[in-house]
């Protein structure tokens, strides 16, 4: 009796992966998925602050594709880890600050460690020839395979007859065969195999998946960056990007003010990390100040919280500055008019 | 029962510190995580069922989360 033999497979909650996974179990593979958090995935996080899209499904769409298969998933979190790669890129970033080619090698290079650790055969992934700019492409997915030492352990059951033979398709643990020959930015191979593997619920139909690609994101980023002097950053730094207006109205200091009552919430916690401004008079939002103020500093902060609370059109505005020892001083301002807020301080 | 503080952090670092403390118990064990994440309502229940675990309870008081797993036979 030939030996069950076990692939490990990327999951990220999109549809390339799912459909890679069930091509892969249809060949009697055990599969199991592997979803790696490296802290700037978009998944859950801006619908767990914002109360607006409180309505909306939470699902887990990594977690989803694995009920959907019936397979266990293993979520890792590689956010130490991942510091590295988004900070020395060996191949560079695409538009933004997205590091896709040296992601996926140290990605590709983790699930190889853990089939070792685990004693999977190989892995699989998603990735289709030409569907990105920068990872997908058939001169890059020779480099993931060799730099992330999977070699030819790494199938991609997707474009699997465009590529030279893998190990587990030479030794028979596959049929190539029954592989595909997607390639392109085209959506409609993988859409009839969905259909044909029945799937109708699944997430977003490519990508998109990681804030680092987007502009916005990315130039906040670098903003918290140029303004410490240096490129370190903890979970928290990142969150916080995620959420809210952000203002740098002078370099030693920035405002983080809240967009509704989600975000209210979410930045209460962290009010034992940074200084907390909130409008006292009138409804308003909470705001954290990250940096260092003085008291003309404060009071410029002051006026441009009173700006976005109900009482920006009165004469003054009562504020509280609380500091991260809960010590608070009271200020009455006049909120910043509309053409006050300098637009070069928006981030 | 085993408690685990998982309040102020978002999806997926309630499931992922789930994960890794039921790596470290026994079948049988009773393991309440407490959550401020809404989205461990769906998260924890859906990471349980596909790796052998029985969600027992959830109960929401105050805005926190609680929810009692029985380790399974992973």
């Amino acid at each position: 009796m030939s030996k069950q033999r076990k692939a490990v497979a990327l999951i990220s909650g999109g549809l390339d992966s799912l459909l890679a996974a069930q091509t892969i179990q249809q060949q009697g593979i055990h599969v199991e998925g592997i979803n790696f958090f490296t802290g700037f995935c978009v998944e859950g996080h801006t619908h767990a602050i914002r109360k607006k899209d409180k309505d909306k499904p939470k699902r887990n769409n990594a977690l989803w594709s694995a009920e959907t298969l019936g397979i266990k998933l293993h979520i890792i979190d590689i956010i130490e880890e991942y510091k590295d790669v988004l900070l020395n890129p060996k191949h560079g970033y695409g538009a933004n600050l997205n590091p896709c080619l040296d992601c996926k090698v140290f990605m590709v290079g983790k699930a190889k460690e853990w089939a070792v650790e685990n004693g999977f055969d190989f892995i699989i992934t998603g990735e289709v020839i030409g569907q990105r700019p920068m990872s997908q492409r058939r001169d890059t997915m020779p480099i993931i395979a060799e730099e992330s030492g999977a070699d030819d352990l790494l199938l991609r059951p997707l474009c699997a007859q465009n590529l030279p033979e893998t190990k587990p398709e030479r030794e028979g643990w596959v049929n190539r065969d029954l592989l595909h020959d997607f390639s392109g930015r085209t959506r409609k191979p993988q859409m009839a195999l969905a259909e044909e593997f029945g799937f109708t619920d699944y997430a977003q139909p490519a990508g998109g998946c990681c804030f680092l690609t987007d502009k916005a994101y990315s130039v906040k980023l670098t903003d918290l960056w140029a303004s410490r002097g240096n490129r370190e950053y903890e979970l928290d730094d990142i969150m916080l990007l995620k959420v809210g207006r952000h203002f740098r109205p002078k370099p030693n200091f920035k405002l983080i003010v809240s967009r509704e009552e989600g975000e209210n919430n979410f930045l209460k916690g962290y009010k034992k990390q940074f200084t907390t401004i909130k409008t006292i008079s009138h409804k308003g939002p909470i705001t954290l100040l990250d940096g260092t103020a003085d008291k003309d500093d404060l009071i410029l902060a002051a006026q441009i919280v009173a700006r976005f609370s109900q009482g920006r059109d009165a004469d003054k505005v009562e504020v509280e500055v609380a500091d991260k020892n809960g010590v608070t001083q009271l200020l009455s301002v006049k909120p910043l008019l509309a053409s006050e807020i300098n637009e070069a301080w928006r981030v | 029962m085993i408690e685990l503080d998982a309040r102020r952090l978002l999806c997926p670092m309630p499931v992922i510190r789930t994960q890794d403390k039921i790596k470290t118990l026994s079948v049988g064990d009773i393991l309440q995580v407490i959550c401020t994440d809404p989205g461990v309502v769906h998260d924890i229940p859906a990471w349980s069922r596909i790796n052998g675990h029985k969600v027992l309870d959830i109960k929401e008081q105050d805005d926190e989360i609680y929810i009692t797993i029985e380790v399974g036979d992973d």
